[in-house]
């Protein structure tokens, strides 16, 4: 007689994806600062090889920062999956009952709250070295806490496609690249027109719409890429 | 029954049997619309009041920005058929149409480079068009590079299908969002879909021209389809009956010749 | 005669379009112990995953209680244990952590059944070690823990005697049968001489295609 099973609540395996993730992130600690410090260093390159002058600075800082946390981000992103499929987690997570959504969903979490959210919190800095206006702050934080947490989400669906390939840095890039543009667009302009002294909020409230699409669609198509890169 | 007729059009083989006899017609009007076309609009329209003679390269321009942004949506739909309905044939027209798009995408920015000089003095400008074919190449690109390197092919297919439909969301937004920022930063701009108006004798060579092109996409997509049929199916016995047949014909070409 | 829990029906199994194996008719009812036998490269591991429902079905169907996986998978998965050649063991986290982890993906153990389990592979007091520091034996052990957290009917094990010593190997071979004779299934591949009493094969080489062209 098979001995009866029971059913766990919905929430137990999220929350042990993430308590494991984040877990294993803090007992390596250096892992985390490396988008910050790629953040920084860049950020100084940028008065080093233009004209360090304040007005030229302030102009396109915005478009700056927010290019910086977008390649800061690219550069994290390669190892979301890259350890669970090397060590066969990722074979577990799709056997596992738990739909692979929210799997996919709970590493996307760790990966903004240890990315993206320092990102946009560190910002601020360096928005002071590149002279940026005072009414471009809060949008700048705001507006890259919203979109680096879609940037986690398209990025997710990107190292899920490319986690079986070797090489995969490159096509990574390739393929999410189109994808991140829009946000671009959209992040970099709140920041400028709220500095122009126009209102933040349409740009904010696009960003919303475009996180909740994200969420909705991404984790989807990142658990679909994931069982096909598993077998492969 | 109209599901076998559908799971039928999912053969290989039976797309590879009948295409040899669309192909008989469809490949030489497609030359004859293209040389019409073009023609008429290089030899036959009139001057433009505004742009002299440069003008002319819209009648190759403008089809092959319409084609490359259609061909997204074919190879798009294509992948989602085979995704849902899991038949083979669909992924090879979407892996066919890739590089047929991206060969458009990249005719449309250099002949918009052409056209840009002349007329505007230069042979790039960060315009709403220009960034958005820009996208559109890289979109291409991106599915073009994932079918070459995936280790397996029935994953690259999934995954190149998974990419082109989250691609094919995109489109819009990125077509928006771009619109936005270009009528942030330039006050007059010139419209993704075409100018206002445009005067008949213009007008009907370059209808013919899209026409043309539409033809000539279809031509390729279904060459390169059926070249990928072969090359999946290159095991199977009918395929290889078929090798068979060719090479017994050439050889008595040969022969015949020769007597 | 009690019910049958797993059956294959006409099953092949395929990769890149080649057909590894066809035609594979089996069932097994509760208290199933099946070896899958064949060479090196015959499918093995490519059947199990296909078991599993990692792999899509190409040909054929496979019934978990009367219902094809492709139509039950969440519940499926439910019941399934699956252990493979890779070893998901984070080097970060204890040993404790990563059963924590591992079980709450189909259902959460505590720290008790832990230590528990822990005893039962002949690693007891180590359930506060770090992952970075065990040997490979070690890190089989761990995994192998699962099958005493776990409440999964069908267990399928992909050469889980590797790596393990004797003593291990004695410890598991009584765990399968127990798990056999409670009602359980286990399917299992294994290079190793062993020592069960009473368990069933099933020969790949009987379903190896022909060779040959096919039509499409």
């Amino acid at each position: 007689m098979p001995k009866p099973h029971t059913h766990p609540s919905l929430g137990v395996g999220f929350r042990a994806i993430i308590r494991r993730d984040l877990l294993s992130l803090w007992r390596n600690r250096s892992d985390i600062a490396n988008p910050l410090v790629f953040f920084l260093i860049s950020i100084t390159l940028l008065p080093l090889g233009v004209d360090p002058s304040h007005k030229l600075l302030a102009t396109i800082a915005p478009g700056m920062i927010w290019i910086m946390a977008l390649l800061a981000t690219l550069l994290s992103l390669d190892t979301l999956f890259r350890q669970d499929f090397d060590d066969g987690s990722l074979t577990q997570f799709i056997l596992s009952p738990q739909p692979l959504y929210l799997t996919v969903l709970a590493k996307v979490i760790v990966h903004w709250l240890t990315t993206g959210l320092p990102l946009a919190l560190i910002a601020p800095v360096l928005g002071v070295m590149l002279s940026l206006p005072v009414g471009g702050y809060w949008p700048l934080v705001l507006s890259l806490t919203i979109g680096t947490a879609i940037m986690s989400l398209i990025g997710a669906l990107g190292a899920a496609l490319t986690v079986c390939l070797r090489s995969s840095a490159l096509v990574l890039t390739l393929i999410i690249m189109p994808l991140y543009l829009p946000i671009l667009i959209i992040g970099a302009n709140t920041v400028s027109s709220a500095v122009a002294g126009f209102s933040a909020s349409q740009g904010l409230a696009l960003l919303g719409a475009a996180l909740a699409l994200a969420l909705l669609i991404m984790p989807v198509a990142a658990a679909g890429a994931l069982r096909i890169s598993s077998n492969h | 029954m109209s599901w076998q007729w559908f799971h039928r059009l999912g053969s290989p083989r039976w797309f590879y049997e009948k295409t040899d006899r669309w192909l008989k017609w469809l490949a030489p009007l497609s030359i004859v619309l293209m040389l019409v076309g073009i023609s008429w609009g290089f030899g036959f329209a009139p001057i433009d009041s505004k742009q002299g003679d440069s003008y002319r390269i819209i009648f190759i321009h403008m089809p092959a920005a319409a084609l490359a942004l259609v061909g997204y949506y074919i190879m798009a739909i294509a992948g989602a058929v085979g995704l849902i309905w899991r038949m083979k044939l669909p992924f090879m027209v979407m892996k066919s149409a890739a590089p047929i798009g991206a060969a458009l995408t990249v005719l449309t920015l250099a002949t918009g480079s052409l056209w840009g000089h002349p007329t505007w003095g230069t042979f790039w400008e960060w315009d709403a068009r220009n960034i958005f074919m820009l996208v559109l190449l890289f979109l291409y690109a991106g599915i073009v590079v994932l079918a070459q390197v995936y280790p397996s092919r029935d994953a690259a297919d999934k995954a190149c299908a998974i990419l082109a439909l989250v691609g094919t969301i995109n489109v819009p937004i990125i077509y928006k969002s771009v619109d936005w920022w270009y009528s942030l930063h330039q006050p007059a701009s010139i419209k993704l879909t075409g100018s206002a108006s445009i005067h008949p004798s213009m007008l009907y060579p370059l209808l013919l021209c899209i026409l043309a092109y539409y033809c000539f996409y279809s031509t390729a997509l279904i060459l390169y389809t059926r070249r990928e049929i072969l090359l999946r199916e290159a095991r199977t016995s009918w395929v290889i009956q078929l090798a068979q047949t060719r090479l017994a014909r050439r050889k008595a070409n040969v022969t015949g010749e020769g007597l | 005669m009690s019910d049958p829990l797993l059956s294959l029906n006409n099953l092949s199994c395929e990769r890149d379009d080649r057909t590894l194996l066809s035609g594979i008719h089996y069932t097994c009812t509760a208290g199933t112990l099946l070896q899958i036998v064949g060479f090196n490269g015959a499918g093995k591991t490519t059947l199990l995953h296909t078991l599993a429902g990692l792999l899509p079905i190409t040909g054929g169907e496979v019934l978990w209680r009367g219902k094809s996986i492709t139509r039950q998978r969440q519940a499926y998965c439910q019941e399934l244990l699956y252990l493979g050649h890779q070893a998901p063991v984070k080097p970060q986290l204890s040993v404790r952590e990563n059963l924590l982890w591992l079980s709450a993906l189909n259902t959460p153990a505590n720290d008790a059944d832990i230590a528990q389990a822990l005893v039962q592979v002949n690693l007891a007091g180590f359930e506060d070690s770090p992952s970075y520091a065990l040997s490979a034996g070690q890190k089989r052990r761990v995994l192998l823990a699962q099958l005493y957290l776990s409440r999964a009917t069908l267990w399928i094990l992909d050469e889980p005697f590797t790596a393990i010593d004797k003593a291990g190997v004695a410890a598991l071979e009584a765990a399968m049968a127990r798990h056999a004779n409670s009602g359980g299934v286990v399917l299992f591949t294994s290079h190793q001489p062993l020592s069960m009493a009473e368990f069933t094969i099933l020969d790949l080489s009987e379903y190896l295609p022909p060779q040959g062209a096919f039509d499409a």
